[in-house]
C-alpha cells in the first residue's frame, strides 16, 4: 500500500465535531418495538407497490413491496409478524407530512424466510449480480438513497478510473459509518471487492477523515491481512469532505463539471454502508432490513450507535437511549448541518436515516434573526462548491429563477457552510431550497402546459378535419342527389334508395307490389339500417355543433333503432329458415309487418317531435333565465312562449305515452315485444328525466343560496321542480312495474 | 455637372444592390408566424379555460401582442403576469379581478356512479382529458386535466367536482424564509424601546 496524494477543495468549515459522545458505548441492539412502520417511499423516486395485504403473515426478510419504476426499490419485512395496516402515517420528511406506510406487528419469533445467497457470484454476469442487489432492496445509504443498481448500471457508461468508497463521514455528531467500519471491517472489505468485481475500476480508494483513528487502524489491519489492492487514503478533517464531489476532488484532484455526474468522468462513489449491505445480500442472501444509526445529543443519557430494524419508530429508540424529555429542544434527523427538524417522534427509521440528534437548548439554540446581507464575502470563501452564495441569495429573494440557475444554483449541495459562517445569520440554505423547488415546479408546469397545448391543438386539428370532411360529404351528396333527381324522372320509382324517399315509399306503399315475406323483411331491414345510419349521423353532427339538448334525445333514438333493427333481422332470419319457398299469398306475417312498420314510424316521429319540443322548451327556458338576469322587458313574452312550448311538449308526450290509437291490431307476439322495447326506452328516458330534475333542484338550491333577493321565485321554481321530480319518479316506478309485468306475461 | 451625375449614378447603383440584398434576405430568412405571439403563448399556462375572454390561450396571446392588458389570466396568476411583463418590458400589474382569482391547482373528478354518459363533458374539455362513450361511465385523466372548470357547467346531473390537488411529500416544497424580520431591523436597543412604547 503506497501513500496517495491528497488534494484539497475550495472552502469548507471546521464546526465542532461532537463525535465522541456517541462512541462511548458499544453498538446497541434495541428490543423489537410494538410495531414497525415501513414507508412505501423511502427515498427519491416513485413509491414502491405493496405486495402484501392487511392480515398477511410475513417472515423476516420476505419481500413486502416491489419496486415501481427506475428509481424505486424493493422493501422487505424487517422481522416476522403480521401486517396490521397499510395506511398514511407521518414519515421522516422535512415537511412533516404523512405518506402511505406498511405497518407490521412483530410476532417476536424472528423466523427468517429462506435466504438466497449468490455463492458463485464471481462466475455470474455483472448484470445478474446487480439485479440480485436490486431484489435485495439495496440503496445508497449515505445520502439520498439512490438505488444501487441504477448507480452501478450508470457506471458502465464509461470505463472507470476510480472507484471511491466514502468513509469520510464529515458531518458533526454522526458516527454510524465509523461504528460500521469498526464492527464489520471484513464484511466491508469483501463488499468493496464485490463491487469492484462488478465495475472493474482501475483504482479502488477508501477515503476516510483523520478523526477516526480506530476505524483506520482496523481497516489497515484487515487490508494487509487480505493482501488487498484497495488503497486507504486519510484526508484531513474538514466539513464537507464527505460530499461526493468534494471527496472526489480530495482523492483525485478532478472536479465533476457542473450539471454532470461522477460517472461522466469515470468515477463511481459508494458509501461504506452500501458496500456492507451489498456483501450481506450476495454472501448471505440477506435483504436490506436493518442499519446502524447514531443516537446522540445532550438530551439523551445514553448516546450510542444502534443496529436497528428499518421501520422502528424514533420514539422507541429515544426511550432506549434514555431520553430526558425536559431537556429535549429539537429533534433532528441527520446531522446539525444538513439534517431537518422532526415534528413527531412517531416517524420510523428508513434506509437512509444515519443519525437522530436529540438536542437540548444549549446545543442548538434557536437561530438568530436574519439581518441584511453586508456583502462580507465569507459565504463565498466557505462554499465548497465554489458558488457565490450572496449572489444566489439575491436572486432567490427576488425570485429571479433564471439568473439563479445561471449562477449554478443546482450545484449547491445544501451543505450549510455558508449559513454557518454568515455573520448576518441568513438562513441561506433555506432560501436555496425554496428557490430550487420553485425552479423544479416551474419546469414541471412548463412540461404540463406544453402537453396541454399539444392536446388542445391536436383536438382543434381533429375538429377542423372533421368539419372539412363533413362539408365535402355534404357537397358530394348535393351533387349526387341532383343527378339522381334527373335520373328518377326517367326511371321507375326506385325501391332501393336508402334515404327518406324509400322510407315514405315503403310506408305508403300498397302491399300487392311485394308479396314475398322475406323480401319485405329485407327491405325493412335495409330501411331500418339506413335510418339508423341517418340517426347516427345526426347524433355526430349534434355532438360536433354542440347542440347539447339534442344529443341525448338522438342517442335514445339511435339505440331504439338499433334494437328494432336487431329484432327485424332475427325475424328475417326466422322467415328465411322457416319458409324458404313460401307462397306469396298466405302470409299473416306480412300484414303484421306492414301494420307494424307505419305504427313504429308514427311512434318514432312522435318521439322525435317530443324531443324537439322539449329542446325548444329548454331553449326558451334559457332565454327566460337570461332575460330575467338582465331584467329585460320581454320576460313576459318569453314566459308565454315557454308555457306554449311546454304545452306542446306535454301533448306530444301524451301521444307518446299511449301510443298509436290508430295502430291496427297486430298479432300477439310482435306487439308484446314492441311494447317491451318501448317500455324499456321509456324507463330509460324517465331515469334520465329524474336525474335531470334532481340536478335542476340542486342548481336551483345553489342559486337560492347565492342570491337571496329572488328567493321567492327561485323557491317556487324549486317546488315546481320537486313536483316534477316526484311525478317523474312515480312514472318511472309504474313504468318499471309494467315492464316487469309484461316480461312475465310474455 | 459630371460629378453630380456620377454621384447620382453611384447612389442609384448602391440602392439597387442593397435593395437586392434586402429583398433576398426577406425571402431567405422569412419567419413563419408571429414570433412574439409564440413567445407570449409559451408563457401562458395553456389551461385553455377562456377566463381571459378569449377562446383559448393562443388567441389571448395574439390579443396581448395587439395591446390587450397582460393581467387577464387567472390560472397563470402573478407569476405569469411577471413573466409577460419581463418579456414585453412593461410594468407588472396585479391580476384583474373581473376575470377571476388565482386558485390552487385543481383537477376535475367525475362521481362515476352518477354519470349518465351523456358525453357533454367530453365536448367541453379543451384538452381531451375525459374518457368515455355515449351511455358509458366517464372519467377524467387526472394527469391531463388542466383544471379549467369547463366541464362542470355542461354536466346535466352535476356529477363533476373540482378537487384541489393536495400537498404530498412528493410535491411539497420548502417555504421561503421570512426575510429580514421586523424585530431585527430594530436591533439597536433604543429602536426597540420606541417600538415597545408605540
Ligand atoms: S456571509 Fe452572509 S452577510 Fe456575508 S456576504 Fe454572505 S450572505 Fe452576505
Ligand atoms: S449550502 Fe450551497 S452555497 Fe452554501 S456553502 Fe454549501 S454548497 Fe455553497
Ligand atoms: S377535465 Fe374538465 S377541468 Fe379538466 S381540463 Fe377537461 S374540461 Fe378542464
Ligand atoms: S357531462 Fe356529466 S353525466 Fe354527462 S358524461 Fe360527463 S360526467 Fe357523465
Amino acid at each position: 500500500m503506497q501513500t496517495a496524494q491528497v488534494f484539497s477543495f475550495h472552502g469548507g468549515i471546521h464546526p465542532e465535531e461532537n463525535k465522541t459522545q456517541s462512541l462511548q458505548l458499544p453498538l446497541g441492539k434495541p428490543s423489537l418495538p410494538k410495531e414497525l412502520i415501513l414507508p412505501l417511499s423511502q427515498h427519491i423516486g416513485q413509491a414502491s407497490v405493496p405486495l402484501v395485504a392487511i392480515g398477511d403473515q410475513v417472515l423476516k426478510g420476505a419481500p413486502i413491496a416491489a419496486n415501481n419504476g427506475l428509481l424505486s426499490s424493493h422493501l422487505h419485512a424487517p422481522t416476522s409478524g403480521t401486517i396490521t395496516a397499510i395506511e398514511s402515517r407521518p414519515i421522516a420528511h422535512p415537511s412533516g407530512l404523512s405518506d402511505l406506510c406498511i405497518v407490521l406487528q412483530p410476532d417476536g419469533k424472528e423466523t427468517w424466510t429462506e435466504l438466497k445467497p449468490l455463492p458463485n457470484w464471481q462466475q455470474l454476469d455483472a448484470t445478474e449480480v446487480i439485479s440480485h442487489l436490486a431484489d435485495m432492496g439495496i440503496v445508497g445509504m449515505g445520502g439520498a438513497g439512490f438505488p444501487t443498481q441504477v448507480k452501478l448500471q450508470g457506471a458502465h457508461k464509461k470505463p472507470l478510473s476510480h472507484f471511491i468508497i466514502n468513509a469520510a463521514e464529515c458531518e458533526p455528531y454522526i458516527t454510524s459509518d465509523d461504528t460500521l467500519i469498526r464492527e464489520k471491517t471484513r464484511e466491508l472489505v469483501l463488499g468493496i471487492e464485490l463491487f469492484q468485481h462488478l465495475v472493474q475500476a482501475e483504482q479502488v480508494t477508501i477515503g476516510i477523515e483523520d478523526n477516526k483513528p480506530t476505524a483506520i487502524a482496523a481497516l489497515n489491519k484487515t487490508l494487509t491481512e487480505c493482501n488487498s489492492k484497495i488503497q486507504l487514503v486519510v484526508v484531513p478533517t474538514k466539513y464537507p469532505s464527505g460530499g461526493e464531489r468534494q471527496l472526489i476532488q480530495l482523492l483525485t484532484g478532478q472536479e465533476v463539471p457542473s450539471g454532470q455526474y461522477p460517472a461522466d468522468i469515470g468515477i463511481l462513489c459508494q458509501n461504506v454502508g452500501t458496500c456492507v449491505a451489498g456483501y450481506e445480500a450476495v454472501y448471505l442472501g440477506k435483504p436490506l432490513i436493518s442499519r446502524i444509526t447514531t443516537l446522540t445529543g445532550k438530551a439523551l443519557n445514553a448516546p450510542q450507535n444502534v443496529d436497528v430494524l428499518l421501520g422502528t419508530p424514533v420514539a422507541h429508540l429515544l426511550a432506549y437511549a434514555d431520553l430526558q424529555e425536559k431537556q429535549l429542544n429539537r429533534l433532528i434527523i441527520g446531522g446539525p448541518m444538513m439534517g431537518y427538524t422532526l415534528d413527531s417522534a412517531a416517524v420510523p427509521i428508513v434506509k437512509t436515516t444515519n443519525c437522530i440528534l436529540a438536542a437540548n437548548k444549549k446545543e442548538l439554540p434557536a437561530p438568530a434573526p436574519e439581518q441584511a446581507c453586508i456583502r462580507c464575502g465569507m459565504c463565498e470563501q466557505a462554499c465548497p462548491a465554489s458558488l457565490l452564495p450572496q449572489q444566489l441569495l439575491w436572486f432567490s429573494k427576488s425570485q429571479e429563477l433564471e439568473k439563479a440557475e445561471h449562477y449554478n444554483l443546482f450545484d449547491c449541495i445544501e451543505c450549510g457552510a455558508c449559513s454557518y459562517v454568515c455573520p448576518s445569520s441568513i438562513p441561506l440554505v433555506q432560501y436555496y431550497r425554496h428557490t430550487k423547488s420553485s425552479i423544479r415546479d416551474a419546469r414541471e408546469a412548463a412540461v404540463k402546459s406544453d402537453l396541454a397545448k399539444q392536446r388542445f391543438e391536436a383536438r382543434k386539428a381533429r375538429q377542423d378535419a372533421e368539419a372539412a370532411e363533413k362539408e365535402a360529404k355534404r357537397l358530394a351528396r348535393q351533387q349526387a342527389s341532383a343527378s339522381k333527381a334527373v335520373q328518377t324522372k326517367k326511371t321507375a320509382p326506385a325501391t332501393k334508395t336508402t334515404e327518406k324517399s324509400a322510407l315514405n315509399a315503403s310506408n305508403s306503399e300498397a302491399a300487392p307490389q311485394i308479396n314475398d315475406t322475406t323480401k319485405k323483411l329485407k327491405v325493412d331491414v335495409a330501411i331500418g339500417k339506413s335510418k339508423l345510419k341517418k340517426l347516427q349521423k345526426q347524433l355526430v353532427e349534434a355532438q360536433e355543433d354542440e347542440r347539447l339538448e339534442d344529443i341525448s334525445a338522438l342517442q335514445l333514438h339511435v339505440s331504439e333503432q338499433e334494437k328494432a333493427l336487431v329484432e327485424l333481422e332475427t325475424e328475417l332470419a326466422k322467415a328465411v329458415k322457416a319458409n324458404p319457398t313460401k307462397k306469396p299469398s298466405d302470409t299473416p306475417d306480412n300484414s303484421v309487418e306492414k301494420a307494424k312498420a307505419p305504427a313504429n314510424d308514427a311512434l318514432k316521429k312522435a318521439k322525435i317531435d317530443a324531443a324537439i319540443a322539449k329542446a325548444a322548451v329548454k331553449k326558451v327556458e334559457k332565454a327566460l333565465k337570461k332575460a330575467e338576469e338582465l331584467q329585460a322587458p320581454e320576460v313576459d313574452a318569453i314566459r308565454q312562449q315557454l308555457a306554449d312550448a311546454k304545452k306542446r311538449a306535454d301533448e306530444l308526450e301524451k301521444v307518446l305515452d299511449n301510443p298509436s290509437p290508430s295502430t291496427p291490431p297486430t298479432e300477439q307476439k310482435p306487439a308484446v315485444s314492441a311494447a317491451q322495447l318501448d317500455l324499456a326506452s321509456q324507463v330509460k328516458k324517465e331515469k334520465i328525466a329524474v336525474a335531470l330534475a334532481k340536478a335542476k333542484i340542486n342548481k336551483l338550491n345553489k342559486r337560492l343560496a347565492s342570491s337571496p333577493e329572488d328567493a321567492e321565485t327561485v323557491s317556487k321554481d324549486i317546488e315546481a321542480a320537486q313536483q316534477q321530480l316526484v311525478q317523474a319518479e312515480s312514472l318511472l316506478a309504474t313504468l318499471i312495474e309494467s315492464q316487469h309485468n309484461s316480461q312475465e306475461t310474455s | 455637372m459630371f460629378t453630380v451625375l456620377l454621384a447620382i449614378g453611384i447612389l442609384v447603383v448602391l440602392s439597387l444592390i442593397f435593395g437586392g440584398i434586402l429583398g433576398y434576405a426577406k425571402v431567405r430568412f422569412h419567419v413563419e408566424g408571429d414570433p412574439i405571439v409564440d413567445q407570449i403563448d409559451a408563457l401562458l399556462p395553456q389551461t385553455q379555460c377562456g377566463q381571459c375572454g378569449h377562446p383559448g390561450c393562443r388567441p389571448y396571446a395574439e390579443a396581448i401582442s395587439n395591446g390587450e392588458a397582460i393581467n387577464h389570466c387567472p390560472p397563470g396568476g402573478q407569476a405569469t403576469i411577471q413573466a409577460l411583463a419581463d418579456l414585453l418590458d412593461v410594468e407588472a400589474i396585479p391580476l384583474d379581478g373581473d376575470h377571476g382569482t388565482e386558485t390552487a391547482q385543481r383537477v376535475a373528478v367525475i362521481r362515476e356512479d352518477e354519470c349518465i354518459g351523456c358525453t357533454k363533458c367530453i365536448q367541453a374539455c379543451p384538452v381531451d382529458a375525459i374518457l368515455g362513450a355515449a351511455k358509458q361511465m366517464h372519467t377524467v385523466i387526472a394527469d391531463e386535466c388542466t383544471g379549467c372548470d369547463l366541464c362542470v357547467e355542461p354536466c346535466p346531473v352535476d356529477c363533476i367536482d373540482m378537487v384541489d390537488v393536495g400537498i404530498t411529500a412528493k410535491n411539497w416544497s420548502w417555504d421561503k424564509p421570512q426575510g429580514v424580520a421586523a424585530q431585527s431591523l430594530n436591533i439597536i436597543a433604543t429602536d426597540r424601546s420606541t417600538e415597545v412604547s408605540q
